[in-house]
């Protein structure tokens, strides 16, 4: 058994953190995160000169990663740095499109020429199984589509979106390009940082080419299993900031004239976030070493269940052993408490995913 | 045991509602129910809504203009208040300075004050805590030397609560340095106009600058601006937290929060079904439904002990520990129920008049930003943990 990551994947999580520690410090970040276009391009680019993208997919579709592993140990760096680039689209668009054997425009995302948001959540609530509303109907030449998607991320900095919608033959995914006759975003900022949008689509009309996926059920699944996997990985990062945070400031900040981490019941407090967080590390690698695997599915259920679960208890237990202080836009740490609570609301929250975990299990 | 209300009490319940239905201006419970932000003015018309009807300050002896209600009254007139969703009154200069005034300050002070306290001309607010005085508050260091019929007031206070919008001040400021940290503290007021006195806006995560840094340079206070006696102002900041916690248990606003929640589940739903019947969440909202009628009940014994005479004690900690576990409870819920559209913030939505194109259903916008907001009820006050100080000090005494 070794649980240490790969020399390679080390030194990639070391120089993207290196990397986003110089580049995107918190103050910068925020500004970036808090500001007109959500994320900074500047270090997007970077990171794609670095590599970084690459790392997320295979060598056989362009990169030079695409494990579980590679996955997590980018994200949690991500997560680390509350980084707002557009790397969960990416990495979600890019997973189905590889799927999809669409390798040139892989390349051109991989390279950090295209940005590609993944447009699949939809502003009505279905049943599992039930058609997206959403629907794509062949014209021609042409497919067109109408419908709406739902808190798109990252929207806005996207070149195209890969829309996921019905067509008579089952769920697929189109390639479109953000600024097609007939889409349109309606963009927000989120309170944790960064943009998302609401995206409309009448009557959007694409080449027949722009159907990447025949299996759009296959690509949809494969996006969603990195984008869950991604997420953890990416609380996992921020929660483990928020404790270095809460433990400095429990050896720092003096009440009654002792350091607070004197007092026993906030020395309990953080003993149980430390251990919380170890147990979300393992789950976490759970799902990273099952991922594409037979098991991956009820691995990353448990992952999402396991760091919503911590993520609450860790961002709530740092804002109250902080105080006043901690709940201030000027401290990190409210930045990041409001991170890792609003992960556990994207791609299913912890009780979606404890319910999934259970009905896979009877499956099984 | 008898958990029923007299009749004489149903009466009032029944003339606090006919009150509510008759005077609560649409606009602002429309605010309060849907978690938008309350400006200035809308809380000066409430505030005046209830000077007009001589129910502003419930806590005052009726010959400084309260009502004269029983602690039973009060009780039924704060829950009929939140669950009708009026606005909380600003309790600063109501709630905390004035029964200090009645009890502690001399006939002139009261005289002077508290009418302009009850029509609403200053506007109060609170300076205890310091950047190093927290739950350890007793270590203040604002400092006050005299000087002549002066005191001169050198520091800082912070998280001062609407501070922007103060006429005046109450302080707790340190007068002996050489005495024990609770013997040498005086309670003082300052008027916020006073030269060398800045306000310095705290933005919390919410992006909300409803706290502020007060901070004092060679502030000349009239000594007539004492409250009581020098050195004595422990006392009297001891007896304001009392009152800062009466009601603090929340129950009537916990009920319309809650009661909102419940009808959102059965509005949203999910994996196809409303969210009130899936499973889990189901059981997190029976949870809170629960822990919530306990807490009532709680309330309304420490309620009825306090009717025969009983000084709240732990009693009012228990009830502020619990209060606040389950609002936050119920803000938590909230932000769970409306998934991914809880990310969403569009701050403008949240203002009066907001006419841009709605995102999400109806409240989606508020649920976070009131979620992190309400992280504050387990830290001010008194944190949570010093409320268990006080009580485990009492139970164990050690």
């Amino acid at each position: 058994m070794d649980f240490q990551h790969s020399e390679d994947r080390q030194m990639l999580a070391d120089t993207l953190r290196r990397f986003l520690a110089e580049r995107a410090p918190i103050e910068a970040r925020n500004k970036a995160a808090y500001g007109e276009t959500g994320y900074s391009p500047d270090v997007w680019r970077g990171l794609a000169e670095l590599g970084v993208i690459g790392a997320l997919f295979g060598e056989d579709v362009g990169g030079f990663g695409g494990g579980g592993f590679d996955i997590m140990v980018v994200f949690e760096e991500i997560g680390r740095a509350l980084a707002v680039e557009p790397f969960l689209g990416t990495l979600m668009a890019g997973r189905a499109l590889a799927v999809s054997g669409r390798t040139a425009e892989l390349e051109e995302i991989i390279a950090g020429t295209t940005i590609v948001a993944f447009a699949h959540a939809e502003p009505q609530d279905r049943a599992t199984g039930d058609p997206l509303a959403t629907r794509a109907t062949a014209d021609g030449d042409s497919w067109v589509l109408n419908g709406a998607k739902a808190v798109v991320v990252q929207a806005e900095a996207a070149d195209r979106l890969l829309v996921s919608a019905q067509t008579d033959a089952g769920p697929s995914l189109f390639l479109v390009p953000a600024d097609a006759a007939g889409v349109q975003l309606h963009g927000y900022a989120n309170v944790d940082g960064g943009r998302s949008a609401e995206v409309s689509l009448k009557d959007v009309r694409v080449e027949v080419s722009a159907r990447v996926a025949d299996d759009g059920t296959a690509a949809i699944a494969a996006a969603e299993a990195a984008g869950l996997l991604a997420l953890s990985a990416e609380a996992l990062g921020a929660m483990e900031i928020a404790k270095s945070a809460t433990i400095d400031y429990l050896q720092t900040r003096k009440q009654f004239g002792v350091p607070i981490g004197k007092f026993q019941a906030l020395q309990h407090r953080i003993a149980t976030v430390l251990l919380e967080i170890e147990q979300a590390r393992s789950a976490v690698i759970n799902a990273a070493d099952a991922f594409g695997g037979e098991t991956a599915d009820r691995a990353l259920s448990a992952a999402k269940y396991t760091i919503g679960a911590t993520g609450q208890l860790v961002a709530e237990e740092a804002i109250q052993l902080h105080g006043g202080i901690g709940m201030t836009w000027e401290l990190p740490l409210s930045h990041y408490a409001k991170r890792i609570t609003m992960i556990d609301g994207q791609l299913g929250d912890q009780d979606e995913h404890l319910q999934r975990y259970i009905a896979l299990g009877r499956a099984a | 045991m008898d958990l029923r209300f007299t009749p004489e009490e149903e009466a009032f319940r029944d003339e606090v509602r006919a009150f509510l239905a008759d005077k609560l201006p649409a606009h602002l419970s429309r605010k309060v129910k849907h978690g938008l932000a309350m400006t200035k003015a809308d809380m000066e018309e409430w505030h005046g809504i209830l000077h007009a009807k001589g129910w502003l300050a419930s806590h005052w002896p009726e010959r400084h203009g309260g009502p004269g209600w029983t602690v039973v009254q009060r009780s039924i007139f704060e829950d009929e208040s939140a669950r009708a969703n009026a606005p909380r009154i600003v309790p600063f200069g109501v709630n905390m300075l004035g029964p200090v005034l009645i009890k502690y300050g001399s006939d002139e002070q009261c005289q002077r004050i508290l009418p302009r306290i009850l029509d609403g001309t200053d506007w109060w607010c609170q300076g205890y805590s310091e950047p190093g005085a927290g739950s350890d508050l007793a270590s203040l260091k604002t400092s006050a030397v005299r000087d002549g019929d002066h005191y001169v007031v050198n520091g800082q206070k912070t998280w001062t609560t609407l501070g922007q919008y103060a006429d005046w001040i109450f302080c707790l400021v340190r007068t002996d340095p050489t005495a024990k940290a609770q013997e040498g503290i005086s309670f003082l007021l300052i008027d916020m106009k006073s030269p060398g006195i800045e306000v310095r806006p705290i933005v919390l995560l919410d992006g909300d600058p409803e706290v502020n840094e007060v901070f004092f340079t060679d502030v000349r206070v009239p000594v007539a601006n004492l409250v009581g006696e020098e050195n004595k102002g422990w006392t009297y900041a001891k007896y304001l937290l009392t009152y800062e916690r009466t009601n603090i248990a929340g129950v009537g606003s916990s009920i319309a929060a809650f009661d909102r929640l419940k009808s959102i589940a059965g509005l949203l739903t999910r994996g196809g079904r409303p969210l009130a019947d899936d499973p889990l969440f189901a059981a997190r909202l029976a949870r809170i439904e629960i822990d919530l009628a306990n807490m009532a009940t709680t309330n309304m014994r420490v309620i009825a002990a306090a009717a025969n005479g009983g000084a709240p004690g732990a009693e009012s900690s228990m009830l502020k520990i619990k209060g606040t576990e389950i609002r936050q409870a119920i803000t938590a819920l909230t932000r769970r129920a409306y998934g991914p559209y809880a990310q969403p913030f569009i701050p403008e939505a949240l203002e009066d008049g907001y006419n841009g194109e709605p995102v999400g259903p109806e409240d989606a916008g508020s649920a976070a930003p009131t979620y992190f907001n309400y992280r504050k009820l387990s830290i001010f006050g008194g944190s949570n943990e010093v409320q268990k100080n006080i009580i485990s000090k009492m139970i164990v005494g050690l």
